[in-house]
C-alpha cells in the first residue's frame, strides 16, 4: 500500500464513530427591539469524526464563533439539536459538558495577577467533587497536578509555571490556554481562532502543536480560523460558511477552490498546491490596481 | 491522485519538545511549589496563622487607647480573669476596667467583625464583576442598606422591636432590594452583562443617595446630625448580645463565601471561560450576590457606610499573596478586620475625648496604603 493510499484511507470520512453530531441546528441573538433579526445560523446539519481536525471557515458574521459556542454548549439554541459522543447536550450539565470539551478562546484577558500554574490548575475544575459543605479551600489532588503537568509539558509551558499569566507574549499566552484546556482530559478540544493576532513563527508552533496533540491524546479537534490556508493545511475536513447556512463540507481540495471561494466570498483568489503537502493554497490575486 | 502524498503535519513544523524531561514529576513538582507557583497548604496555613496572630496582637494593643488610657496590665488581668471564669465580677473591677470590658472590648472586636466583611464582600465583587475597583458601594448596595437603616430611624422604630434587631434587618431588605432592581435592570436584556451592571449601580446608587439626602433634610436638626455621622461610617459599641448575632452573620456569611472561593477563582477568567469550565454562571451569580446583599446590609446596619476598606483591602492584598481566592479571601479577611481596628483606633484618639467618623480615617489612611503599593509592586497589577 503506498503511502498515498494510507493518506487518503486515514481521511476517509465514515460515520461510524462521530465525537459531535448536529442536526437542523439553528440560532439567533435576542434582540431588544421586536423586529426579526435574520438567523445567525440556520438548518446546519454536519458531524465532526472522533479523532479529526475539523476547521470552520467562512466571511466574518457568517457565524463561525456563534456555532463554536453553541458545540461548546455555552449558549443554548434556538433550534435544532448537538449531541456530543451521542449524548443531546441539552440534557447534559455545564460541568458533563465541561468534562467533554475544553475551549480555547479567541481573545484571553486575565485581569487578576494568576501564575501559570494557578490558570492551568483551573482547567481541573470540572473534575471536582462538588460537594455542598466542602470549604472552597481543598487543595489539589495527585491527579489534578499529575493532568496539569502533563498538559504543561505537552504545550511546553513548564519552564513559565510561577511567571505571572499578564507578563507573557501572545504566544506563550496561547500556549498555556491550550494547557488548560488539556487539563480538563477533554475528549473534543474546540479553538476559536487559535492564530490570530499571533506572529508566522507562533503560528506555525501553534498549528504544530495542534497536529501533535491530535495524535498523541486521540483528541477530536475542531477549529475556527478566517484565514483559509491554515484550514487548509491543518485540518482533515473544512465547513464552510455562508451567512449562517453551510455553503460546502469536505476535504480541504473539494471545499477550497476558487469557483467555491468566490461563491461565498464573493471575489477571486489563486488556489494551487502547496509545494510540501499539495493541499490547496490560496493567494491574493494581481489585482486591477496592479500594472 | 496525482498530489504528493502529504503529512498530516507539515514537515517544517518545529515540534516544542518539552525540554524539562530530565527530572522527574515529583522533583518538578516540588520545585514549583518552592517557587510559590501554586498555592500550598504549608503557605495557606503560615500566612493565615500569621495574619490572625497579628490581628489578635493588633486588637489587644488597641484596647489601650481611647478618651482614657488604660494601662495594659489592667487589660492583661482583665482578660486573664474574663477567659478563666467565663465572667467578670464587676465588684472587683476598677472603673478603667468596666470601660475596657463594656465600652472598648465590643467596639474592637465590632470593628474587626465590620472590617472583615467589608474586605471578603470587596473580594467578592470584585472577582464577580472583574474588576479590582469594585466594592459594594459600587453596586448601591450599601446605598440601599444604608436607605433602609435611615428610613427605620426616621420613623422612630427603635433598634429592637420585640426582641429582634430591626435596623439590621432594615438594612438587609434595602441591600437585598437595590440588589434585586440593578438585578433586574441588569438582566432585562436576558442575561447579565458586566457594563450594565456597573452603570446600573451608579445609576442606583445617585438614586438612593438622593432619598438619603431628602430623608435627613426633613429630619429634626439634632438627628440629622446623628444620621449623618452614621452615614458618614462610625464604630460604636454594641451590646454583648448584639455582637454575638453580627458575629453569627459576618463568620457564617464569610464561611458560605469562602465555600465558592475556587469558583471565584474560575469566575474571574470571565463568563464564557467560567462556563466552558463547568461552571452554571447565572446561578452562581445570583448565590453570590445575594450573600454579599447580606453581609453588606448587616455590616451597613451596625456601622453606617464605611468605605475604602472593600475596596483596597482586597487590592493589596492580592498584590502580595497572589489571586488565589482560597488565600485571598480568608487573608483579606483578617487584613479588613486588622484594618479598621487600627482605623477606629485612631477615629477614637486623634481628637480625644471627641471622636471622627472612622470612614474618614479609612479613606485618608487607605488611599495611601493604596498609592503607595501600586508604586512598589506595578507587577503584580
Amino acid at each position: 500500500m503506498t503511502s498515498e493510499a494510507v493518506e487518503l484511507m486515514s481521511r476517509q470520512v465514515s460515520t461510524e464513530n462521530p465525537a459531535i453530531e448536529v442536526e437542523e441546528l439553528a440560532f439567533r441573538y435576542r434582540t431588544a427591539d421586536k423586529k426579526e433579526k435574520a438567523w445567525t445560523l440556520d438548518g446546519l446539519t454536519f458531524h465532526v469524526e472522533a479523532g479529526e481536525i475539523f476547521g470552520i471557515v467562512g466571511p466574518n458574521g457568517s457565524g463561525k464563533s456563534s456555532l463554536l459556542k453553541l458545540l461548546a454548549g455555552l449558549m443554548p439554541p434556538s433550534g435544532g439539536q448537538i449531541r456530543l459522543d451521542g449524548r443531546p447536550i441539552a440534557q447534559l450539565r455545564q460541568q458533563d459538558i465541561a468534562r467533554i470539551v475544553a475551549v480555547v478562546p479567541q481573545d484571553y484577558i486575565q485581569v487578576f495577577p494568576f501564575t501559570v500554574a494557578e490558570t492551568v490548575l483551573m482547567g481541573r475544575f470540572p473534575h471536582r467533587p462538588s460537594s455542598l459543605w466542602s470549604l472552597g479551600i481543598g487543595e489539589e489532588t495527585e491527579k489534578d497536578l499529575a493532568c496539569a503537568h502533563r498538559a504543561m509539558s505537552d504545550t511546553d509551558v513548564w519552564g513559565l509555571a510561577d511567571r505571572l499569566v499578564s507578563d507573557l507574549s501572545g504566544g506563550e499566552r496561547q500556549r498555556v490556554v491550550i494547557a488548560r484546556a488539556l487539563a480538563q482530559e477533554p475528549a473534543i478540544l474546540l479553538l476559536d481562532e487559535p492564530t490570530a493576532f499571533l506572529d508566522i513563527n507562533h503560528q506555525i508552533e501553534i498549528c504544530g502543536l495542534i497536529s501533535r496533540l491530535r495524535a498523541e491524546r486521540q483528541l477530536t479537534v475542531v477549529l475556527v480560523s478566517h484565514d483559509l490556508n491554515v484550514a487548509s493545511q491543518y485540518c482533515d475536513r473544512v465547513l464552510m460558511l455562508k451567512e449562517g447556512r453551510l455553503s460546502r463540507i469536505g476535504l480541504p481540495e473539494d471545499t477550497i477552490r476558487p469557483d467555491v471561494l468566490r461563491m461565498v466570498y464573493g471575489c477571486d483568489v489563486v488556489v494551487d498546491a502547496h509545494p510540501q503537502t499539495g493541499r490547496p493554497r490560496v493567494t491574493i490575486p494581481m489585482g486591477i490596481g496592479h500594472v | 491522485m496525482v498530489l504528493p502524498s502529504p503529512p498530516l503535519a507539515p514537515v517544517d513544523s518545529p515540534s516544542p519538545t518539552p525540554a524539562v524531561l530530565i527530572a522527574s514529576r515529583g522533583e518538578q513538582l516540588a520545585q514549583w511549589k518552592q517557587r510559590g507557583a501554586i498555592l500550598t497548604y504549608q503557605r495557606w496555613l503560615a500566612i493565615i496563622g500569621g495574619l490572625a496572630v497579628a490581628g489578635l496582637a493588633v486588637c489587644v494593643l488597641c484596647l489601650q487607647f481611647g478618651a482614657t488610657q488604660i494601662e495594659m496590665g489592667t487589660i492583661a488581668s482583665a482578660l486573664r480573669q474574663l477567659l478563666r471564669t467565663g465572667e467578670l465580677d464587676a465588684a472587683e473591677l476598677s472603673p478603667s476596667a468596666v470601660i475596657m470590658m463594656h465600652i472598648r472590648l465590643p467596639r474592637v472586636l465590632m470593628g474587626f467583625l465590620v472590617g472583615g466583611s467589608l474586605a471578603s464582600v470587596g473580594v467578592v465583587l470584585q472577582a464577580l464583576l472583574r474588576n479590582p475597583l469594585a466594592d459594594p458601594y459600587v453596586l448601591g448596595v450599601s446605598s440601599g442598606a444604608a436607605l433602609g437603616a435611615s428610613l427605620a430611624m426616621l420613623f422612630g422604630i427603635g433598634t429592637t422591636l420585640a426582641l429582634l434587631p430591626v435596623l439590621p434587618l432594615f438594612g438587609f431588605a434595602g441591600g437585598l432590594l437595590s440588589l434585586v432592581v440593578i438585578y433586574r435592570l441588569a438582566q432585562s436584556q436576558g442575561r447579565l452583562p458586566i457594563h450594565s451592571l456597573l452603570l446600573a449601580g451608579v445609576i442606583l446608587n445617585a438614586i438612593l443617595t438622593a432619598f438619603i439626602m431628602f430623608i435627613t433634610s426633613i429630619m429634626e436638626p439634632n438627628r440629622s446630625a446623628g444620621l449623618m455621622a452614621w452615614l458618614m461610617g462610625s464604630l460604636t459599641a454594641p451590646g454583648y448580645a448584639m455582637l454575638a448575632v453580627f458575629a453569627v452573620y459576618a463568620a457564617g456569611g464569610t464561611a458560605l463565601l469562602l465555600q465558592k472561593a475556587q469558583t471565584l477563582n474560575v469566575l474571574t477568567l470571565g463568563e464564557e471561560t467560567a462556563r466552558s469550565l463547568g461552571i452554571e454562571t447565572e446561578r452562581v451569580k445570583k448565590r453570590l450576590f445575594i450573600l454579599t446583599a447580606l453581609l453588606t446590609g448587616a455590616v451597613v446596619s451596625v456601622s453606617g457606610m464605611i468605605g475604602f476598606v472593600g475596596m483596597v483591602v482586597p487590592h493589596a492584598v492580592r498584590m502580595v499573596v497572589g489571586s488565589d481566592h482560597r488565600l485571598l479571601l480568608p487573608a483579606s479577611a483578617l487584613v479588613g478586620g486588622t484594618f479598621l481596628v487600627v482605623s477606629d483606633t485612631i477615629a477614637r484618639t486623634i481628637l480625644a475625648p471627641t471622636e471622627i467618623p472612622v470612614g474618614i480615617v479609612t479613606a485618608l489612611t487607605g488611599g495611601p496604603f493604596f498609592l503607595y503599593l501600586l508604586l512598589r509592586r506595578k507587577d503584580r497589577m
